[in-house]
């Protein structure tokens, strides 16, 4: 390696470094750090909102929009831009009143996404949540490829509690909806959960098994409220919008359920799907254990974003 | 896509530019405003970014265009060039002990990141280079997480040491290893749980493996569609537990994979294999200068480079020549016989359109509105030209036409038709005179798309 590319990496650690000092101040420092709204603070905007993964798309969109307000506003002061900007990702953000009415019907909810975003433990979750609530919940165990991904699901069946209609594995994943559905009726339970095997979106074999699935609930299951949920990895970047995009094709999807969110990404790209795709965001995933499923808090979420910590999350 | 873009936006900023002998500040500042776009949409970190572009644009500036090049693809040219030696200009090998000794490798990496599938896939590369290895399952907290190991492994038909879930990894890894000594195990994977790079607990729990055993490789698995936190991922376990390479997992998908460049560029650390699906045999070598074509979305428009490169063998005299009379439209048919040669020389018309991502569905529609075996008519048509009709088509007269219409095999209209588009393309020539080389006329003839 020459001289030259040395140079290269350590001027990037360094730069690093410092970002991550930045990251604990926050976009307060922003805020607070410039004296009037010019070019270097709307530069300084861009940044966090591209290291957040909004895309370039979204981020240029947002501050168009701001430059717009802060304009016929007059707003002289960056400290006032917060507020705005903070409020206009919010209301985009915003699930609406019937996102989880799913919880209270009988309904089928339907989990997607692909590899390893964590769908298996998001049903798991969600089974927990929904049977502290006093539903009576069934886990259909769609994954028939991924080696030990029963024995995955059927672990998490117990900690919540529920019961599981699984398959072999290698068996046609539709065969195990078909079961689970009538199982469902017959059993009177009031949310089937059903996990699916991870798939990228560009396999296109593996999309039409999806859509098959889709059509057996519908057909077989007609009165079930339906809800449709991708999981994506808060992790992900710009490739999560393609996933929305494609997995929409497959069923019409009703929500988002973002994992890992309890590490330090920050799941952006959210809100270019959101206004791209309009699927809100239902569910955050936090952690390992079957609490650590959140429905969706906008105000949190732009904070974190902008890594505004409120007074009692300011010692984490 | 997105993957066109960035191809069309270079192609409308240089619409606007006169192609010149040498990269201009301005050239490469229009250029460079679109490849951090692209790089961004690509997830590469802004930081890494920001100082990749700034080193690039360094080193572009006052650098000559290449014959055949537009400033655009030039600097496209030098982009690339730079992401592919940032990347490792070689593939690495994974480093074994030599001779029989005992090679531990320990994965790691993020949860869902793939690092179960990969032990498997490892195991299997390893096992066809005839070693022994033995697979083991470290992760004691993901549900079923030994079990998936154990159903790879024997898909593989490799060894799996596993004490279930009621001992700590570290202690696991060292039974593990004594296990491997006595039975001629060559090569210990050990396959850990996913973690978050900010987990005090968990990372702590790699450096305790670290400390009690010998690891002689520590892999780290990122998924290829990581956005902007990879640099923060990376670089936390680099420091706390130390790596020696990645794995970039899930590179089947249609993610542009920016993550590889933030990852090298922040730990150093090569890039080993990459995994392009779920069989167990879907693991490959990584090739730096692919990722960076990928990563900057740019298709095959740097092959054709190449190939622009490789086959311009006009002597500079003779371009130079040709430029000046295309400037005053004294373009004859000498010249599109000359030009048509030169295409041909690239793998003809269809081929280079093919080539241009921008194009995509776009290309096919082109191809049949250029139609390859009409241009060879075409040719037909001049190649029935005299010598001296050619040089000057002035003399082309109603029985001349005739005489090569049957001379082409063509009807009378063909000719007429084909000699009136030579015309006008001969005015539109001279009323642009950049379309076809400019000025500084050290450029080849042919003008790419952007
Ligand atoms: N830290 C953290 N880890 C999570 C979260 N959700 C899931 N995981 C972990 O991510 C990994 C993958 O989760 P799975 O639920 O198996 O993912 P999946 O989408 O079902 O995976 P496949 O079925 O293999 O495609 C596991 O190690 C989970 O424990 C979360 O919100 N936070
Ligand atoms: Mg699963």
């Amino acid at each position: 390696m020459s001289e030259e590319k040395k140079g290269f990496f350590a001027r990037l650690k360094e730069g690093l470094t410092k970002t991550r000092n930045n990251i604990v101040k926050g976009i307060d420092s922003i805020f607070s750090g410039f004296s009037s709204i010019d070019d270097d603070f709307y530069e300084e905007l861009e940044e966090t909102l591209i290291m957040g993964d909004l895309g370039v798309n979204a981020t240029a969109a947002i501050l168009e929009r701001l430059k717009k307000q802060v304009k016929e506003q007059g707003i002289r002061e960056p400290e006032a831009c917060r507020q705005l900007l903070i409020d206009s990702i919010r209301e985009q953000m915003d699930v609406g009143e019937t996102a989880y009415d799913f919880e209270t019907k009988q309904s089928v909810v339907l989990v997607i996404g692909v590899n390893g975003v964590g769908k298996t433990t998001s049903v798991g979750k969600l089974a927990g949540k929904l049977k502290a609530q006093g539903r009576r919940v069934l886990i259909a165990a769609a994954d028939t490829f991924r080696a030990a991904a029963g024995e995955q699901l059927e672990e998490w069946a117990n900690r919540a509690g529920v019961d599981m209609i699984g398959g072999r594995e290698g068996s046609d994943p539709a065969s195990v909806i078909y079961d689970a559905v009538h199982a469902a009726k017959a059993r009177h339970i009031d949310v089937l959960l059903c996990d699916t095997a991870g798939r990228l979106h560009n396999k296109k074999n593996l999309m039409e098994e999806l859509k098959k699935m889709n059509r057996i609930i519908d057909r077989e299951f007609p009165d079930a409220h339906r809800e449709n949920l991708v999981v994506l990895d808060g992790t992900t970047g710009q490739n999560a919008l393609a996933q929305a995009r494609e997995f929409s094709q497959v069923a019409d999807l009703t929500g988002i359920i973002l994992t890992k969110m309890d590490g330090t990404a920050k799941g952006g790209i959210a809100v270019a799907i959101q206004s791209e795709l309009h699927i809100p965001v239902k569910y955050i995933g936090v952690g390992e254990t079957i609490e650590d499923l959140q429905k969706f808090d906008a105000n949190q979420f732009v904070n974190a974003l902008f890594d505004i910590r409120t007074t009692e999350e300011g010692n984490d | 896509m997105a993957f066109e873009s960035l191809t069309d936006k270079l192609q409308n900023v240089f619409k606007s530019l006169r192609s010149k002998g040498r990269l201009t500040q301005e050239d490469v500042k229009i250029a460079l405003k679109e490849v951090k776009m692209a790089l961004l949409e690509a997830d590469v970190n802004f930081k890494v970014v920001k100082q990749f572009v700034k080193s690039v644009e360094e080193r572009a500036v006052g650098q000559d265009v290449m014959n055949g090049l537009n400033p655009g693809q030039m600097v496209v040219k030098i982009v690339n060039e730079e992401m592919t030696a940032l990347m490792g200009s070689e593939t690495v090998e994974i480093a074994l002990q030599p001779g029989k000794a005992m090679t531990v490798l320990m994965m790691c990496g993020l949860q869902g990141a793939g690092k179960t599938t990969t032990t498997a896939k490892l195991a299997g590369k390893f096992k066809q280079k005839g070693k022994k290895p033995l697979l083991v399952a470290c992760d004691v907290y993901r549900p079923a997480a030994i079990e998936q190991l154990q159903i790879n492994a024997e898909k593989q038909q490799v060894d799996v040491f596993s004490m279930g879930t009621g001992h700590k990894p570290v202690n696991i890894a060292k039974a593990a290893i004594e296990h491997a000594q006595k039975n001629g195990h060559n090569i210990v994977i050990l396959d850990t749980a996913g973690r978050l790079h900010i987990d005090a607990d968990m990372m702590a729990e790699l450096q305790e493996i670290k400390q009690n055993v010998t690891v002689h490789q520590t892999l780290l698995v990122v998924d290829a569609m990581t956005g902007q936190d990879a640099v923060n991922v990376a670089k936390e376990f680099d420091e706390k537990v130390g790596i020696d390479g990645v794995i970039l997992s899930k590179m089947d998908g249609d993610t542009r994979g920016g993550a590889a460049l933030s990852i090298k560029a922040v730990t150093g650390k090569p890039i080993l294999y990459v995994g392009m699906g779920e069989k167990l045999s879907d693991l490959e070598q990584f090739y730096p200068d692919r990722m960076a074509g990928r990563i900057l979305g740019m298709g095959d428009v740097l092959s054709l480079i190449d190939k622009v490169q490789s086959s311009i063998d006009l002597d500079e005299d003779k371009e130079k020549e040709m430029a000046a009379r295309m400037k005053k439209g004294k373009f004859d048919f000498e010249d599109y016989l000359e030009s048509m040669k030169q295409m041909r020389k690239m793998g003809g018309l269809s081929s280079i359109l093919g080539m241009m991502p921008g194009l995509g569905a776009k290309s096919a529609e082109l191809e049949s509105l250029i139609d390859e075996k009409q241009l060879a008519r075409m040719e037909a048509v001049v190649l029935s030209m005299t010598p001296e009709e050619r040089r000057n088509p002035k003399l082309l007269n109603p029985s001349r036409k005739h005489r090569i219409a049957r001379g082409a095999g063509v009807d009378i209209s063909v000719v007429n038709r084909f000699i009136k588009q030579f015309e006008q393309s001969q005015k539109m020539m001279k009323q642009f005179p950049s379309l076809m080389g400019g000025k500084g006329a050290r450029k080849g003839k042919f003008r790419l798309p952007f």
